[in-house]
């Protein structure tokens, strides 16, 4: 901790929840404080409570939500003594905030330096064109290119890290003692976060502000914290100094926390029969537009001259930012889509151009887990009804199609009485096994997963992990394993295939790739991955 | 992976039941639903039971023509002696009929030729330039010319009320199948070999049910509005047949001199379609993810 006096000192604060909600305090009994020019993270999952503290710091809490116990100290006010009116006063000049979706948290139709001048126009005295000039020694300042122009852009002409460097321009124009980042590079590809996180301490460095990052991602927290709070379930379990909890974590709940970041290192893999390919895809395309009524559309290559092979048993990662077609490639080789042209070849069959009826009866051999645990499963349907429709779809009958499921329930790790239970009353990380279950009950020969862990906790993704390999085994499985995540494709792909805009541009085994890259692109991946050097905690 | 072992399933164990009211009393805890659910209802209890009890509605008593409100004749008599009270209760049949059978018909062939518009890409452009083109037809000039051509009957009045109220419907449905068929159990249920059908029945139609219920009272209130429009236009029900329409039509020439024979009606009207349209926002409240969420935070 810093000598002087903390910037925020948060004391004992509990935070209700109201009525009904699955525990009485949103947060419980937590201390922390935050130092002039000190960037504490606070790290949890999912309902640990992060965010609340943050909001209620803000004071942007919905009415239901409040703060019951304990104090809020900023520079010596205590905020949960504020009025509206003075917390409206606070917001801006003594603490700012930036969000995780930086396109969200922009007005579409307001020019983006007209936005950051509202701050000022708010909150100072200073005539229009001094707000002009203000505005644009900010946007200077977050490292914005040709700021002048770009005062008059609109968020849609910017790029996520555009938004997200004018957010954070915002929240400094009146250069708040405290910046509050609520997963400030969540929805940004690895390349921008890393930039961010540069900027953020950069900027926290040359101003001396105090910063409350919260986060879910140890990588981005090795990355940038000072200091570390972590909190379960509303509580705080422990905090230290950024090596006391990343190297010599104390409290259980850290160490499973941290034991389950996944290594940059590449896990050590089995020898592959590699006399068996179970999937190869050979120049496979997938263009969007070029046909147009009246004029010919741009034209956009999401997929150019793709080839790939998987073995039997074998895990091929594919690995790339958003927008490098990856997820494209997955969703036409499980024909979701039809690739342009191309050969995609599934036990002999060819099937890349086929018709959707001659698709179907191939269509057991190639099953898809997707991103989104909440969406993947019907809400009206039991999880029963769920695994049992594929295999019922090619004449097994109910009776043996039950049976399989019940089978698959235990072997995903669930209990088959939870059959006749609906997806919502299971977590994240159970629904994804439902989906495992749901795909294995075609009996695959090749099994996609599209970012299958990017949406869950990081204790939950080291055990679904765990569990597409074990299922890979068992079944002798081909698997595609779509990520943007580099840790966790160097535990689980055998082979790496980088795609950078719709093109191939490195494949590998992982050891090898991950040791020696050879393209360019593949080193900024890699070199942009949170905390790559740092070794956690096992 | 290390952390495997440690936590099991224990970080993630939410298998316990949890308590949902089910969707019926949670709609009908909304007040308006209730309210104005209770008024639908003794409108339509009214309208089934009430001419059991009363004199017919055809019958002319040359006696007592044009009698104000008494406790012989509640609502007071026509220019035929008919009794104003006995032809309301009649009339609401066939104002809850009309309004009943058109919101139904419209939302069973909306609902097909929307969720076929919505799935079936290449079937979208043609089916909703026709259904634009339907939309532009107004009902009561549509209903006009199919009377001059086939007659006056409670049918053709359906059937010319239904026809522009199908597109809307077709518009709803298609736009919630549009957002639908994205949604990953959709393409896992494709990948999975799922038939067409079944796609469409299992995993999509449900979406649908709550908004067309709510969008169902909202044309079952105008059909009603226009069915009387109609009978007061004269291009209705034939008048041997009272509705609330033609009754007020009727009782048009005499507005001066006897107010009732158009007000009851009016009322009778007035308080059904308002009944119908408060249960309809009630239930968009309810039923309605999206606002719902809003109203409970």
């Amino acid at each position: 901790m810093t000598g002087s006096t903390p910037v925020l000192e948060i004391r004992n604060l509990s935070v209700a929840l109201p009525k009904g909600a699955d525990r009485p305090f949103a947060v419980e009994d937590i201390s922390f404080t935050v130092g002039a020019k000190e960037i504490v993270c606070v790290v949890g999952e999912s309902g640990s409570g992060k965010s609340v503290t943050a909001f209620t710091t803000m004071g942007l809490n919905p009415k239901e939500v409040k703060a019951v116990k304990g104090e809020i100290i900023l520079q010596g006010e205590d905020l949960l003594k504020k009025s509206v009116a003075e917390m409206r006063r606070l917001r801006g000049e003594k603490m700012a905030m930036i969000f995780q979706e930086p396109m969200t948290a922009l007005n579409p139709v307001i020019k983006v330096g007209e936005q950051i001048r509202e701050m000022l126009e708010i909150h100072t005295e200073l005539s229009p064109a001094e707000q002009k000039a203000r505005v644009l020694e900010v946007m200077e300042d977050v490292s914005l290119p040709d700021h002048v122009k770009m005062y008059d852009s609109y968020p849609h002409q910017l790029s996520g890290g555009q938004r997200q460097r004018i957010m954070i321009a915002m929240a400094l124009a009146l250069e708040p003692g405290l910046l509050i980042a609520d997963e400030p590079t969540t929805a940004l590809d690895v390349t921008t976060q890393a930039q961010i996180l540069e900027l953020i301490k950069d900027i926290q460095q040359r101003h001396g502000t105090g910063v409350l990052f919260i986060t879910h991602d140890f990588g981005v927290v090795a990355e940038i914290a000072d200091r570390i709070v972590v909190m379960q379930k509303g509580k705080v379990v422990e905090q230290g100094t950024r090596d006391e909890i990343l190297l010599r974590p104390q409290h259980p709940y850290t160490k499973m926390l941290i034991a389950s970041v996944p290594s940059m290192e590449p896990s050590h893999r089995a020898e592959i029969d590699k006399t068996a390919p179970a999937l190869i895809a050979q120049k496979v395309n997938k263009t969007y537009g070029g046909v147009g009524l009246f004029r010919k559309s741009r034209e956009v290559h999401a997929n150019k001259d793709v080839n790939l092979v998987v073995h039997r048993r074998e895990t091929l990662g594919v690995v790339g930012e958003s927008g490098s077609g990856k997820s494209t490639l997955a969703r036409c080789i499980v024909r979701l889509q039809d690739p342009t042209s191309g050969h995609i070849e599934v036990e002999g069959a060819d099937i890349a151009t086929i018709s959707e009826s001659a698709m179907r009866p191939h269509r057991r051999d190639i099953q898809i887990v997707f991103q989104d645990p909440y969406r993947s499963l019907n809400p009206r349907r039991t999880v029963g009804q769920s695994i049992v429709e594929g295999p019922m779809n090619f004449g097994v009958s109910a009776a043996e199609a039950e049976a399989r499921a019940k089978e698959l329930m235990e072997i995903v790790g669930l209990s088959a009485e939870a059959l006749d239970r609906f997806p919502h009353q299971f977590s994240g990380g159970q629904r994804q096994r439902i989906c495992i279950a749901r795909a294995l009950a075609m009996q695959p020969k090749v099994l996609i997963a599209d970012e299958a862990v990017s949406a869950l906790d990081v204790s939950v993704q080291a055990q679904v992990l765990d569990l597409l390999d074990d299922v890979r085994e068992r079944y002798d499985l081909a698997m595609l394993f779509i990520t943007h995540d580099l840790r966790v494709a160097a535990q689980i792909c055998d082979r790496i295939m980088v795609m950078q805009n719709g093109v191939v541009v490195e494949e590998g085994e992982t050891a090898k790739v991950y040791a020696n890259p050879q393209h360019e692109y593949t080193r900024t991946l890699l070199a942009a991955a949170p905390g790559r050097d740092v070794a956690f905690a096992k | 992976m290390a952390a495997a072992e440690t936590p099991e399933l224990s970080a993630e164990a939410d298998l316990s039941e949890k308590t949902q009211p089910s969707t019926l009393r949670l709609v009908l805890r909304n007040k308006a639903v209730f309210w104005g659910g209770l008024l639908l209802l003794a409108m339509v209890a009214i309208a089934i039971i009430g001419p059991f009890f009363t004199v017919a509605p055809t019958e002319q008593n040359v006696m007592s023509r044009l009698k104000a409100p008494s406790s012989a004749f509640w609502f007071g008599t026509d220019f035929l002696g008919r009794d104003v009270f006995s032809r309301v209760v009649h009339g609401g049949r066939i104002s809850l009929v009309v309004g009943i059978s058109v919101a139904l018909i419209a939302t069973a062939i909306g609902m097909v030729t929307g969720m076929i518009a919505g799935y079936i890409r290449w079937l979208d452009a043609p089916v909703m330039r026709v259904m634009d083109g339907l939309m532009a037809i107004p009902a009561i000039l549509l209903a006009i010319a199919m009377i001059a051509i086939s007659g006056a009957t409670l049918t053709t009045v359906i059937v010319a009320i239904t026809i522009p109220e199908v597109p809307r419907v077709v518009r709803l449905v298609r736009s919630v199948v549009l957002t639908v068929r994205e949604e990953p159990y959709v393409e896992a249920a494709i990948a999975a070999g799922t038939r067409l059908p079944f796609i469409l029945i299992r995993h999509i139609l449900p979406n649908t049910i709550a908004p067309m219920i709510v969008q169902a009272t909202y044309i079952c209130g105008a059909a009603m509005l226009t069915e009387s429009i109609l009978g007061f236009l004269g291009a209705g029900i034939p008048p041997e047949i009272p509705s609330w329409g033609n009754i007020m039509s009727e009782g048009r020439t005499y507005f001066q001199l006897t107010p009732w024979i158009i007000f009851y009606p009016g009322v009778a009207l007035a308080l059904t379609v308002l009944a119908v349209n408060i249960v309809g926002d009630g239930l968009r409240d309810t039923l309605d993810p999206r606002i719902a969420r809003k109203m409970r935070a």
